[in-house]
């Protein structure tokens, strides 16, 4: 589903992600950990092109993102393709960014209607049974700032869903969250990864990185240190700085 | 109170001293050539606002696209306009036609050339001052509206991209509902400055509430009189806008302010309120005017 090969990208001077190489398959669960500064949100904001990557390749579903390859030269695609590309991958940020001044019903169809011109009555339905399948089907037409931490990454999840997309992308969900309004937002993950949905999730909770993660990456200054099942790299990790990273944490 | 004498000086002068004609102040006050002049003033500062605002919000999406040509167009744009004084670019829209009698599109010599009316049969005077007053309001409102987009929070339109939404759409639906907050108290401070501006359009002879004072005041040479009646005008039109103004940003304010600020009215029932609550024993020296109003909601 996603495959990238040696993707470099590098802020001014400073580089970031110094070649990465990985591959997800369908309906596989990644979970990415590793030190703040890594790289690992910005190569999850890389995957959808919220940032452009400056060598290397990077394909969803066989699919180059941002860019066509005519020859052996990649040119960037215009703003439509790129929409296009965007709306088939959904993501969930680490401060939720829904919409201020709409419902959390009006987050949820906003795109399906004006972006897949969905009729709105279909967006509506199917706005309502997301809401409830992450246990908020009583907050339609609450507005974000009504709502709890938790309860406003639901509908940030539930948005994001909305699109139908075939790959979610997860920046740290739980991160900003009171500790008791985690379990919430991970029963909604679990949930959706039990249905078969591809997801890579960077974050700092290692007990779903465990139980629900089909394969776990740790990174380290731009690279990938460390890949495998999660149980192993977890409990018996092969590198001394994932051994390092993993005894704080754990 | 060195103040208040002077205060009541300068009041004394202008009302016994100055021998302003108090007759002629009241005639003319209700006048029917100064009331249509206050029909055109109105109508010059509501098509002006309207073009400095739709045209100021397309030069700041424009400023900062992504497309180098669409944002050095609109800063150049901003630049030219900002830059040169507005009576100037009055006085340039009504004078167009000597240096183009006829408004033209296309290259001449061309099947592609459209020879359209002629230029003073189209840019009436009200045209240019409409003109010279809205074009130069966009780059003003242009500022305006950007310093609004650039305080909404980067998230709000990476999270409506990462949906696939397309730049405008974003900027339409998403960016634009929440700058409002910003955009809205300057906006009202430049229609209360447009209002007085639109008596630049005298250069073009609008016959706005100034020019029309101009042209009374020309016939009879009451022209301090007919200063006073346009500047009562002027000022009274300013304050009702100014209290419009109030109200608007106070309905904006909600949700981004635990506690509205409150309303005139509710500040003089205050005040009266605590006068009558003067308590007579020490101990009921909290009055009940202290509970804040809206604080039965937390």
């Amino acid at each position: 589903m996603v495959k990238a090969e040696a993707v470099h990208k590098s802020f001014g001077r400073l580089e970031v992600l110094r070649g990465i190489d990985l591959e997800v398959q369908p309906k596989e669960v990644m979970c990415m950990i590793g030190p703040s500064g890594s790289g690992k949100s910005t190569f999850l904001r890389c995957i959808n092109h919220l940032e452009k990557i400056n060598a290397g390749r990077l394909s969803v579903d066989g699919e180059l993102v941002g860019y066509k390859q005519v020859g052996d030269k990649l040119y960037e695609l215009p703003d439509a393709e790129v929409c296009r590309k965007r709306s088939e991958i959904g993501m969930v940020f680490q401060h939720f960014n829904l919409f201020p001044h709409m419902t959390a019903l009006d987050n949820v169809i906003e795109a399906p209607i004006r972006v897949k011109k969905e009729s709105r009555a279909v967006a509506v339905e199917r706005g309502r049974t997301l809401l409830d399948r992450v246990g908020l089907g009583d907050k339609v037409d609450a507005y974000p700032r009504q709502l709890s931490g938790g309860q406003q990454q639901r509908v940030a999840i539930a948005r994001a869903l909305a699109m139908e997309p075939k790959l979610m992308l997860f920046d740290e969900p739980t991160s900003a969250l009171d500790p008791e309004l985690v379990g919430d937002v991970l029963d909604a993950m679990r949930d959706l990864a039990q249905d078969g949905m591809t997801m890579m999730v960077v974050t700092h909770e290692m007990g779903f990185a465990r139980e629900v993660g089909d394969s776990l990456v740790f990174m380290d200054g731009g690279v990938i240190v460390e890949a495998g099942k999660p149980r192993d790299v977890l409990s018996n990790p092969q590198q001394e700085r994932t051994r390092a990273f993993l005894s704080k944490v754990l | 109170m060195l103040v208040l004498l002077l205060v009541v000086q300068v009041v004394y002068t202008i009302l016994v001293e100055a021998g302003l004609q108090r007759n002629i102040i009241s005639h003319y006050l209700f006048q029917r050539l100064i009331l249509r002049g206050i029909v055109v003033t109105l109508e010059l500062t509501v098509l002006a606002m309207i073009i400095g605002v739709a045209l100021g919000i397309i030069l700041a999406v424009m400023r900062i696209s992504p497309n180098p040509v669409v944002s050095t167009v609109s800063w150049f744009y901003i630049w030219f306009f900002r830059g040169t004084p507005v009576l100037v670019q009055i006085f340039f829209w009504f004078n167009l036609n000597l240096v183009l009698p006829h408004i033209t599109l296309g290259i001449a010599g061309t099947p592609f050339f459209w020879r359209g009316p002629g230029t003073n049969s189209l840019i009436t005077p009200f045209l240019a001052a409409v003109l010279g007053l809205g074009l130069n309001e966009a780059a003003y409102m242009a500022e305006i509206v950007r310093a609004g987009i650039i305080s909404v929070e980067q998230g709000q339109s990476e999270a409506a991209q990462a949906l696939g939404m397309p730049r405008l759409l974003v900027m339409r639906r998403i960016v634009l509902p929440q700058a409002m907050r910003v955009i809205i108290p300057p906006t009202g401070n430049e229609t209360i400055s447009m209002l007085k501006t639109t008596s630049l359009a005298f250069v073009a002879a609008v016959p706005e509430l100034f020019t029309r004072g101009e042209q009374i005041s020309s016939a009879n040479f009451d022209v301090v009189e007919l200063i006073v009646v346009v500047s009562a005008w002027y000022l009274f039109m300013t304050s009702l806008l100014t209290v419009g103004q109030f109200y608007l940003e106070r309905y904006f304010a909600r949700g981004a302010q635990r506690e509205l600020p409150a309303t005139p009215i509710q500040r003089f029932r205050r005040m009266l309120f605590t006068f009558h609550a003067q308590p007579s024993t020490p101990t009921e020296l909290v009055p009940p005017a202290r509970v804040v109003p809206g604080s039965e909601h937390r």
